[in-house]
Parts: C-alpha cells; sequence; structure tokens
C-alpha cells in the first residue's frame, strides 16, 4: 500500500467508524491479532526472520480494512520514522561515539527496529510500504551534516528531532488505544510499545537538560518552533472532572498527565520529514 | 497465625518481577481468590487458613475493588496511593546529600503520583453510586527501607515506577469504558517517563533507561496482571482489601 494513499485516507472519521464493521471482519481480525499475540512470544524465544509469511493462513483484505489495522499502519509509519532517524544518527558520526547520548541512541534504535519488525509481522498483508524520508524537512534542519552545518549544530537538531520523535509517538500510540479496544492483544502490544516511547522520550529530553515530562504545551528550551505542533493542546488540567492545577498548580498538574494526538494531527507531524 | 512478613530485597534488581516473590507459592493466582493486605501479609503454612474469614458482622467487612471499570480504578487508585505515600515521605525527609537535580526529579515525582491518586478518588467517586464503593484510605508499612539511605530510596522508586507501567500494561486490556482506557493512557505514560528518569539518576551514563531487563527482545515493555502486581505491591500494603471480583480477561 501507497504511503501517501494511505496518508491521505487516514482520518479520524474513517477511525470511528469501525463500529459499523460486520461480525465476520471482527472474526478474521480477532484471529490475526491473536496470532499476534502468540508471535511475540515466538519471536522472543527465537530470531526467525519476520514478515508476512507468518501470517499467510490469515490474510485480512484490505477490503476489510478496519481501525486496529488502521491504527497499527499509522504506528509501522511512525516506527518506519524512527527506525529510520535513529539508524542514520549513529551512522552520521554526530553523535559522539563513547558518549552517553550515543549509548541512549543504539538502545533506541534496537527498539525502534524491533518495533517496525513487530509490526511488519503483525499487519501481514495489511503492510504498509516504508516511506522515503527527508529529515532536513526540506532544508529546514541538517540533523547529520549532511549539507555542512556544522558538528554542533547538527548535533542540538539531531537531539531536538529525536525529542519531537518521541513525544510524537507517545501521543499518537495514546491517541489510537481506543481504536484498539476489539483486540485486546494487540492492545496491550501497542500499549507495551507506547511505554517504550514514553521511557525514551524522557531520556531523551534530559539529555536535552530538561525533565523528562512534557510541562504545560511548551515544546522545551532549544526546541525549533516548527515542532510546536507535538506539543500543542498538552496543556489540559481537567482531567474527568477533575483540576490537576488543584494541588500543586498547573505545571505539575499538566506534566503528571500526557495528552493524546489524533492520527490527523500525528500524519501532518510525520508529513514534514515524508517525501513520498 | 504465624507472621509471615515478606518484605522487598532492595539489593535485588527486578525486586518487583513477578515470580520472585516467595508469596506466590502461598496464593492462586487468578483473580479468583486473591487477598491483599493484612490477610497477605499473613500468609501462613496452613493453605486452609490463606482465604480471609467471613467478617463476624459489618463494621469490619474487607474491602473488595469491586468489578468491571470500578474495580479496576480502585485498582489503580490502590496503586496511586503506594506512589503517593512513598514520594510523600521522601519529601517531607529527603536523603542527606541529595542533588539538586535528584531533588527536582522526586519533587515532581511527588507532587504527580498525589495529583493521580486525588484524580482517582475523585473520578471514582463520581463512577459510583454508594461511597462505600470507594477505596478507603491504604496504610502503608516499608519494613526496615532506610528513607535516608540514597540507594534504597532510588531502588523503591525504580520498582514502584516499573510496576505501575507493568500494572496499567496489563490492566489497559480490563477496561471496558474507552474514557478511562483513555485516562489510562495518559497516566502510564507519565510513570514511563518516570521509570526511565529514576533509572537514569540510578545509572547515568547506561542504557538502564529503558534497559533490557524490562524491554523485551520485541522492544516491548513489561505488562502483567492485577493478580501479579497485588502479590508484589501487597508487600508495602498493610491495610486489609480483597480482588475478587475484577475482571480477569
Amino acid at each position: 500500500m501507497n504511503i501517501i494513499h494511505f496518508l491521505d485516507h487516514f482520518t479520524s472519521d474513517e477511525l470511528s467508524s469501525s463500529k459499523e464493521q460486520d461480525k465476520k471482519s471482527i472474526v478474521s481480525r480477532r484471529q490475526a491479532f491473536s496470532q499476534l499475540g502468540s508471535l511475540s512470544k515466538k519471536l522472543a524465544m527465537s530470531a526467525v526472520p519476520m514478515g508476512a509469511a507468518m501470517f499467510a493462513s490469515s490474510k485480512v483484505k484490505a477490503q476489510s480494512m478496519n481501525s486496529p489495522v488502521q491504527a497499527l499502519q499509522l504506528a509501522l509509519t511512525l516506527e518506519y520514522l524512527e527506525d529510520e532517524f535513529y539508524r542514520k544518527a549513529l551512522e552520521s558520526g554526530v553523535v559522539p561515539g563513547g558518549t552517553r547520548a550515543e549509548k541512549v541512541y543504539m538502545q533506541i534504535s534496537k527498539h525502534e527496529s524491533a518495533h517496525v519488525d513487530f509490526l511488519i509481522a503483525g499487519l501481514g498483508d495489511n503492510v504498509v510500504d516504508k516511506p522515503t524520508f527527508d529529515f532536513t524537512a526540506g532544508g529546514a534542519f541538517d540533523p547529520f551534516n549532511e549539507n555542512g552545518v556544522g558538528q554542533d549544530t547538527a548535533y542540538a537538531q539531531l537531539l531536538a528531532l529525536a525529542q519531537a520523535f518521541e513525544d510524537t509517538g507517545v501521543r499518537a500510540y495514546k491517541g489510537q488505544a481506543a481504536n484498539l479496544m476489539d483486540a485486546p492483544d494487540l492492545l496491550t502490544a501497542a500499549l507495551q510499545i507506547h511505554s517504550v516511547e514514553a521511557r525514551h522520550a524522557s531520556e531523551i529530553r534530559r539529555l536535552r537538560g530538561l525533565k523528562g515530562w512534557i510541562v504545560q504545551d511548551n515544546r522545551g528550551a532549544g526546541m525549533p518552533e516548527a515542532t510546536q505542533p507535538v506539543y500543542n493542546g498538552e496543556a489540559v488540567t481537567m482531567q474527568a472532572g477533575y483540576d490537576t492545577a488543584m494541588e500543586f498548580g498547573a505545571d505539575a498538574g499538566t506534566e503528571a498527565y500526557d495528552e493524546p494526538l489524533s492520527g490527523d494531527d500525528a500524519v501532518a507531524i510525520a508529513s514534514l520529514f515524508i517525501v513520498s | 497465625m504465624k507472621k509471615h512478613k515478606v518484605k522487598v530485597s532492595l539489593s535485588d534488581s527486578q525486586p518487583f518481577q513477578a515470580g520472585k516473590s516467595n508469596r506466590r507459592q502461598f496464593i492462586k493466582l487468578g483473580g479468583a481468590s486473591l487477598a491483599i493486605g493484612g490477610m497477605l501479609l499473613t500468609a501462613c503454612e496452613d493453605d486452609d487458613e490463606m482465604m480471609p474469614n467471613p467478617p463476624a458482622n459489618g463494621e469490619d467487612e474487607v474491602f473488595d475493588l469491586g468489578s468491571g471499570d470500578v474495580g479496576i480504578l480502585n485498582y489503580a487508585y490502590a496503586l496511586e496511593q503506594l506512589e503517593a505515600d512513598f514520594y510523600t515521605r521522601v519529601y517531607n525527609n529527603f536523603y542527606a546529600g541529595i542533588t539538586a537535580e535528584e531533588q527536582q526529579v522526586l519533587t515532581d515525582l511527588y507532587y504527580h503520583e498525589v495529583i493521580h491518586r486525588e484524580f482517582f478518588k475523585t473520578a471514582i467517586s463520581a463512577a459510583v453510586s454508594d461511597s462505600a464503593q470507594v477505596l478507603p484510605e491504604l496504610e502503608f508499612d516499608y519494613g526496615d527501607l532506610d528513607f535516608s539511605n540514597r540507594d534504597a530510596v532510588l531502588a523503591t522508586a525504580k520498582a514502584l515506577e516499573d510496576t505501575g507501567v507493568a500494572a496499567y500494561n496489563g490492566a489497559g486490556r480490563l477496561i471496558s469504558s474507552p474514557d478511562y482506557l483513555l485516562i489510562a493512557g495518559k497516566i502510564v505514560s507519565v510513570e514511563a517517563r518516570h521509570a526511565s528518569a529514576i533509572r537514569s539518576l540510578i545509572n547515568p551514563d547506561s542504557t538502564n533507561f529503558a534497559g533490557d531487563d524490562v524491554v523485551d527482545a520485541n522492544g516491548l515493555d513489561v505488562a502483567m496482571s492485577p493478580a501479579d502486581i497485588l502479590t508484589v505491591a501487597g508487600q508495602f500494603i498493610t491495610t486489609e482489601f480483597t480482588a475478587n471480583n475484577l475482571p480477569t480477561s
């Protein structure tokens, strides 16, 4: 499936139409996702190559596209982005060798790569193609120092983009949780990825000298203005009728909760870095 | 009844991991027969004495978390009460030699966990028709945990945060309301941010923030069932309650 085609059709409206799915497609979906659950155990035990072949017996047809599949496709697109970003960051030589940052990037890179493989295996025939990424966002950044911005500036941008991608990942997975409720095994797996992204986000933010949590809707010192959409909507202090600012003020209240991103908003952020 | 109090081993890198608690052998896991708190802490050599005795009258009836989403909310409330209580004690008497960074992180965690606790109290009260269905204030006992010792405090914080992450990850599938699932999602990622930060304070120059001890080969964090979580968290909880009616699948 072409990534642009997918992104064009990825709207909240379509996602919320899942309730209209007929029972037949729900059954086939459940079969597929129960395999995902067992797949995770298989993968953990052996380093077998992962891929669509493992799902050959439970093909989910394109016409039975439903919200769990679309949620997974969005997740895969974001994981493709993160995986390639960290891979290129480590290859670029911009991350100083032997530093804490390099260890952090290697560990995150390992996880993002595993997430891609896991989601590809889970999606089977519904896998989306890997987009072509442009991490300069049309020349706005030079995180790998490919255009001669200099190591120091490149490194600062590389850290800033990592923060933006991780905080986006946390918010985007959260925004898809309700779309996975009919597929408990998949929901659990998505939650397990979601908290790993949050661990990453906290560490990247702390590497940059920020708190590990998001304060109000502040993007934080040194973050380019272009990353503000990652943080818009985070300054919420009312949670299910409770005023979280009541005890210790609004900063603490907003830090204590991460807010979701809609599929549309997540796609808009990712699209800044997608060429085709 | 012979007291058999199990304490967390702080020297163990994974003190909260399921299967490590020797109390497991006393308890039939699976949600149907789980008691926690005073009852659980008085685990007996005689299996017949495991279950709470029926209360003689209504006055000292043991609280049950309840069923459905209310049960899960009470379960989360119990864990947030534990976290809030722990950080309140840390905050009220910081260990000597604490760095500015450590103090900032632990202060924030104190704020966040108290906010989570108060949130659940309000949310559950709004969700039930009878206030008797809201988990009461629990009491805690940290055994011989030395709050003046940096390593002990941070190791316990790490265990609590990792446990919180695993608990919410495991409970997500048990929630039936999309609104409550979203709330749980909003909180669990902050717990994961906490876990990462505490791990980073303990081992700054390392991969420990998302270490191989908690993230598996597929890049997945830990998820644990309420039964397993309560078994380990119960080591700190002295107030009796039961979890006989929580959803299990």
